[in-house]
């Protein structure tokens, strides 16, 4: 097993919001080693995005961190602010949904690309000139001297996150973190942009982060899965693993929730009761109890820890979990 | 079955910098009564122009649009707003589509008011009746505002809103996109159930094919303005014609690790439909695409019973 390039260690994330404090991440441990692909996942509000800065150190001001997040040695959380500036980009990027508001609508895009080769890896400005465009050629953007010279507004949804990614790759970053990297755009390129993003994360042997709400974009993509929900991890498996057996009540839910392409119209969806918690009014029990069809007193009275009680390789938060029996759980 | 809408070769242009941009391009489709027509395509492909035009919200530049026997397209004014009422709309954005200041009682009530049902009693009973059958405890929501709740929760209101009339087509403009997975399956069920209960006609416009096949009895799609193939939901899907409909198909991704994605499907993406392709607008990303394709625009041809396909190499 090789030594993680990533490792959080009991990461809490704490916001003041009027209705009181809110506990947007919970306590969560993740770990990923050089080249891998982790993907987390998880619905509106569910913490999957604060996890993401929390990691970045780009967190709201007012936010709390607690916990620690260790990169290739290094407690990301007690470095100053200049240390981390310099590590973004040579060893951590990111990827975020929407690249009309990541990338900066006044500037063109070649300014935006050699200005970070110039800041980071200290290129002259032909040289960095001509590296941006081979890095637009590299994400599969045609012409790539003419759209050097184009705003971001000139470009289609798809180009544009190409260009974010053109950026973000730009300084071969060991950690890559995508943020829901597909969800503005269309189907079609939705599966060009998961194909560019799998095959330079190959080409680069680059650890990423695929963070997503669609159970879909992970399945094929990702070594391994962790799932969120109320701001903890529920599950956390290998990815075919997961798949072929889910043990958290909420994992099977989510994915049996999503129409199928082989079930014939018409057929009623499994839905899933209700709605996630008020992060405001955290629950004693396990978050998932009000909506899960296999609550008890137990689930209600106190929170299950995310473990591996079958020691194989599968976590789960879960009193209850799916296909073992009462005895061998408890 | 009887066609309760009817749109022929209906084209709606827009005017942008001095050029024309042609949203939809001689579109003609049928909605028959009790049916679910899902229309699907990915953005500025012109599904939601096309929903818009069928109920006059933007006129169409061509073509005509029927219901019922009656031609919405030479209607207006007050003939165009009775008519209106057999119609309804519901939106992708369910928080914005409801107005913030007022109560979720008079949001919902508010058709009612517009077309003159003016006893109060009759008004509260009825507003009643639908908040029930869309799911929601009618004395617990109906002092409250719209900021209360929960996107999916506002969904059902509009859905609320749009059925209290009791109309007999509902148009559904990607109904779920916004909504969470756990959600979107809870607006799914409800509009099946509304759609039995309440007898409805849904034209259905989504982006993802795979909400729209749960729905749907025929699925039409649509590639920059044009039609590119129509057919029943389940031969559509097994038995693609129109090379679009295929990479549709294959870019959706699959939730299941064992099925390896589908790489390179989609080379490029649509181009502007300010300057569309000559011929047929999908030959610049087909690659069955030939010098027929750019030359002759491809007619809407039967291939097999039902499925009609726009394209001179049907797979």
């Amino acid at each position: 097993m090789t030594a993680p390039l990533l490792s959080i260690e009991g990461v809490s994330v704490d916001l003041p919001t009027p209705r009181g404090p809110l506990r947007a991440v919970d306590n969560v441990d993740l770990s990923l080693a050089p080249g891998r692909t982790l993907g987390v996942v998880g619905e509106s509000g569910c913490g999957k995005t604060m996890l993401s800065r929390a990691i970045l150190q780009l967190l709201p001001k007012r936010a709390r961190l607690s916990g620690r997040v260790m990169f290739a040695g290094r407690d990301l959380a007690s470095l100053p602010a200049e240390a981390l500036r310099r590590l973004r980009g040579p060893e951590l990027a990111v990827v975020f949904q929407d690249p009309m508001t990541s990338l900066n609508p006044v500037l063109t895009v070649g300014t935006q690309i050699i200005e970070t080769l110039q800041a980071h890896l200290g290129m002259d400005a032909a040289a960095a000139a001509a590296r941006g465009a081979e890095l637009l050629a590299a994400v599969g953007i045609p012409a790539p001297a003419q759209r050097l010279r184009q705003y971001p507004h000139q470009l289609s949804g798809g180009m544009r996150q190409r260009v974010a990614i053109a950026i973000a790759l730009s300084c071969e970053p060991k950690l890559l973190i995508a943020d829901e990297p597909t969800t503005a755009l269309d189907v079609t390129v939705q599966a060009q942009i998961l194909d560019l993003l799998a095959r330079e994360q190959q080409r680069r042997h680059m650890a990423m982060i695929l963070i997503t709400h669609d159970l879909g974009v992970v399945a094929g993509r990702t070594d391994e899965v962790a799932v969120m929900y109320a701001g903890r991890i529920v599950e956390r498996a290998p990815t075919l693993k997961l798949f072929a057996r889910m043990r958290m009540p909420y994992t099977e839910a989510l994915l049996a929730a999503i129409p199928k392409l082989d079930s014939p119209p018409h057929t009623p969806l499994p839905a899933i009761a209700g709605r996630p918690p008020d992060p405001t009014r955290p629950l004693a029990g396990c978050s998932f109890a009000p909506r899960c069809r296999y609550a008890d007193g137990r689930c209600r009275a106190a929170k299950p820890p995310l473990a591996d009680p079958e020691r194989a390789g599968t976590l789960y938060a879960c009193w209850h979990p799916l296909g073992v029996s009462e005895a061998a759980s408890a | 079955m009887t066609a309760l809408l009817s749109i022929e070769k209906l084209t709606v242009e827009y005017a942008v910098g001095g050029r024309i941009l042609s949203a939809v391009s001689d579109v003609s489709l049928e909605v028959g009564r009790g049916e679910t027509l899902g229309l699907v395509g990915e953005s500025g492909c012109g599904k939601s122009t096309l929903g818009r035009a069928v109920l006059q919200l933007r006129r169409p530049t061509g073509g005509r649009v029927t219901f019922d026997g009656t031609e919405l397209t030479r209607l207006d004014g007050e003939a165009l707003r009775l008519m209106r009422r057999r119609l309804q709309l519901i939106f992708q954005d369910p928080i914005a589509s409801l107005n913030p200041r007022r109560s979720i009682g008079d949001i919902v009530a508010e058709p009612l008011v517009i077309t003159g049902v003016a006893d109060r009693g009759e008004r509260a009973r009825r507003v009643r009746d639908v908040l029930l059958a869309v799911g929601l405890d009618a004395d617990l929501v109906m002092g409250r505002l719209p900021h209360e709740f929960s996107g999916g929760q506002c969904q059902r209101i509009c859905i609320a809103r749009a059925l209290i009339l009791e109309p007999e087509l509902v148009i559904c403009d990607e109904p779920v996109s916004a909504l969470d997975v756990s959600i979107r399956a809870q607006i799914l069920n409800l509009l099946e159930d509304m759609k039995r209960r309440y007898g409805l006609t849904l034209l259905f416009i989504a982006h993802d094919l795979a909400v729209v096949k749960a729905v749907s009895d025929r699925i039409a799609v649509m590639y920059l303005g044009r039609l590119c193939e129509v057919g029943p939901t389940e031969q559509l899907f097994a038995r693609p014609a129109h090379p679009y409909t295929a990479l549709l198909l294959e870019a959706i991704p699959v939730p299941d690790p064992t099925v390896k994605p589908a790489t390179n499907v989609a080379a490029g993406e649509p181009p502007s439909p300010l300057d569309p392709p000559s011929g047929c607008r999908f030959r610049t990303r087909c690659p069955r695409a030939d010098g027929m394709c750019a030359a002759e625009v491809p007619e809407l041809r039967e291939i097999a019973a039902g499925q009609f396909a726009a394209c001179h190499h049907p797979l």
